[in-house]
């Protein structure tokens, strides 16, 4: 809360003002049987840097994760609360909530704040209960939409246009006899995602110092040439469903 | 006699039961229903939707301080915003034609929104205005009609559906929601015919022949113009056709593409766009008119 403090003879103004920006862009991509969702980690205030690792993005299940961007305090709470709604699901019903559910949930969570906003813009991604790779958008109240990808946060308008033309082929015409690929490959898709962040980070303030790949893949799909990423590790914990991995890299720093 | 003795004795184990259902029923954190199978029903888990609101003395000046993109450009929480929708009714039932453009601020947050809400197979509801007060409400209207059909075994009446989503919204008249929405459907059990009504987040409710609404509504008038006339319309247009056996998805159409190459090979259609070439056809020498062959 903001306390301005002026001579008692002039009149007075004070605003409740409960919200911040902490700067940072998060990334989701969908693909065929696998989803990306990715975000940087650093954690700023104005023109100063309160941490280089905040984590922005968020395992919910074994086959979801959430990405915040917005206001840091707001973001973790709604983790924190998703998360739980969650678990009193996973006792009431012994399995976990499916994506599009959870995208539900999440609607209606954050337009239960319609009258005191989350400052949080949300990407959901994760496979879908036909095995499917999804990406969801939020908006702060909760208008959502299923997309096949979404940039979020402070460099959005930076990197929004760039998967527009190089995911959905905006403003490109195919060459005579061949037609734009419907779904592009895991290994094109992490390039892109790697190749955002970096150009990001050269050209907006707010981005930089480390970057996080959750990659989602559906039961039973192939590796497809995820093993020969530098700085893997994977975070499955079931032998027979989907497989989940993370990638840590650096971003420049300054 | 022993009843009597239960209802009012404070050590039976009636009354115990009767001290627990109290003690439960004023958890007013979490219903019982959160922790069971309608968990997943977020605001909506006690049947009816809570909203938490800020404990100020002006609540929704500070909603409008925060997520007011037209007074203040700079403002922090910037909610997706739908623009042009129309819909009219016809003797072949109701169109509905959509843009799919939402913009936040300035900057086009989306432009593959399905502004039009299938509220259930012969109910839909347009979107302008505030896209999460639309989804969220329209969604919620489902919900209601559904119920409806189950205590009444038939069909909820468009002009019904359209007053209880006006009621709803009514009551949270002045705290902040924008929605102008257009709620169409063919009428099955009373008087058998394709019906629209407008409702808005004012408590306006209008039954009528043709609306459009949103701020390219002045433009939509005249079909694809409002794509091109007005900067927060634009990207496709979705296109719905109801009838007397509920709703048909026509297709997905691109405006600036309609515009300049006109709608393709439909009946009655000029066959041709309506692109800058076109109109300036003949006033020029860089410019002449085709030769008559």
């Amino acid at each position: 809360m903001q306390h301005v403090a002026v001579p008692h003879a002039q009149p007075q103004q004070r605003q409740f003002n409960p919200y911040s920006e902490n700067g940072g862009t998060i990334l989701a991509i969908a693909g065929a049987n696998f989803s990306v969702i990715a975000g940087d980690t650093r954690q700023s205030e104005g023109y100063s840097i309160q941490t280089r690792y905040a984590p922005k993005v968020f395992r919910l299940t074994d086959k979801a994760v959430l990405a915040t961007n917005g206001f840091a305090a707001d973001g973790n709470m709604f983790v924190k609360k998703v998360r739980q709604r969650l678990e009193w699901y996973r006792h009431a019903h012994a399995k976990d909530m499916p994506l599009r559910a959870i995208a539900r949930l999440i609607q209606t969570m954050l337009y239960a704040r319609r009258f005191f906003p989350y400052y949080v813009y949300n990407i959901l991604g994760g496979i879908e209960e036909d095995g499917s790779g999804a990406v969801y958008s939020f908006d702060p109240v909760g208008s959502y939409e299923r997309e096949a990808c979404r940039a979020a946060g402070a460099a959005s308008s930076l990197v929004q246009p760039f998967l527009d033309n190089q995911i959905y082929f905006k403003n490109q015409t195919p060459a005579p006899g061949t037609t734009h690929p419907a779904h592009l490959p895991l290994s094109h898709v992490l390039s892109l995602v790697i190749d955002s962040f970096t150009s990001a980070t050269e050209r907006h303030i707010e981005v930089g110092d480390g970057l996080e790949i959750y990659v989602v893949l559906a039961k039973g799909s192939a590796l497809q040439g995820l093993d020969a990423i530098q700085g893997l590790s994977e975070l499955t914990t079931t032998d027979d469903g989907e497989r989940m991995f993370v990638i840590r890299r650096n971003l420049k720093r300054d | 006699m022993n009843s009597l003795v239960d209802r009012f004795s404070t050590t039976s184990a009636q009354s115990e039961i009767r001290r627990a259902q109290a003690l439960a029923a004023d958890d007013e954190e979490f219903s019982d229903a959160a922790w069971g199978s309608e968990a997943g029903f977020g605001s909506l888990a006690k049947g009816v939707p809570t909203f938490s609101v800020p404990s100020i003395a002006d609540p929704s000046a500070f909603l409008r301080l925060h997520t007011d993109d037209h007074a203040d450009p700079n403002c922090r929480i910037k909610i997706q915003h739908g623009t042009t929708t129309l819909a009219f009714r016809f003797k072949g039932g109701v169109i509905v034609a959509v843009d799919s453009r939402a913009t936040a601020g300035s900057y086009i947050a989306s432009g593959t929104v399905k502004k039009v809400i299938e509220i259930n197979p012969y109910l839909l509801g347009t979107m302008a205005g505030g896209a999460a007060d639309c989804q969220y409400w329209e969604t919620y209207l489902g919900i209601h009609c559904r119920l409806h059909e189950l205590r009444n075994r038939e069909r909820i009446s468009v002009s019904a559906a359209s007053k209880y989503l006006s009621n709803l919204v009514y009551g949270y008249k002045g705290m902040g929601l924008s929605m102008g929405t257009m709620i169409c459907g063919w009428d099955k059990t009373r008087c058998r015919v394709p019906a629209v009504f407008y409702v808005d987040s004012d408590g306006t409710r209008l039954k009528g022949d043709l609306f459009s609404v949103g701020s390219g509504s002045t433009h939509a008038y005249v079909s694809t113009a409002a794509g091109h006339r007005d900067a927060f319309s634009g990207n496709t247009c979705n296109l719905y056709h109801i009838k007397e056996d509920g709703w048909h998805f026509i297709g997905n159409y691109d405006i600036s593409k309609m515009h300049y190459d006109g709608p393709g090979d439909v009946p009655g259609g000029p066959g041709k766009g309506y692109g800058y070439d076109i109109r300036v056809e003949g006033r020029s020498s860089a410019n002449p008119p085709p030769v008559a062959t």
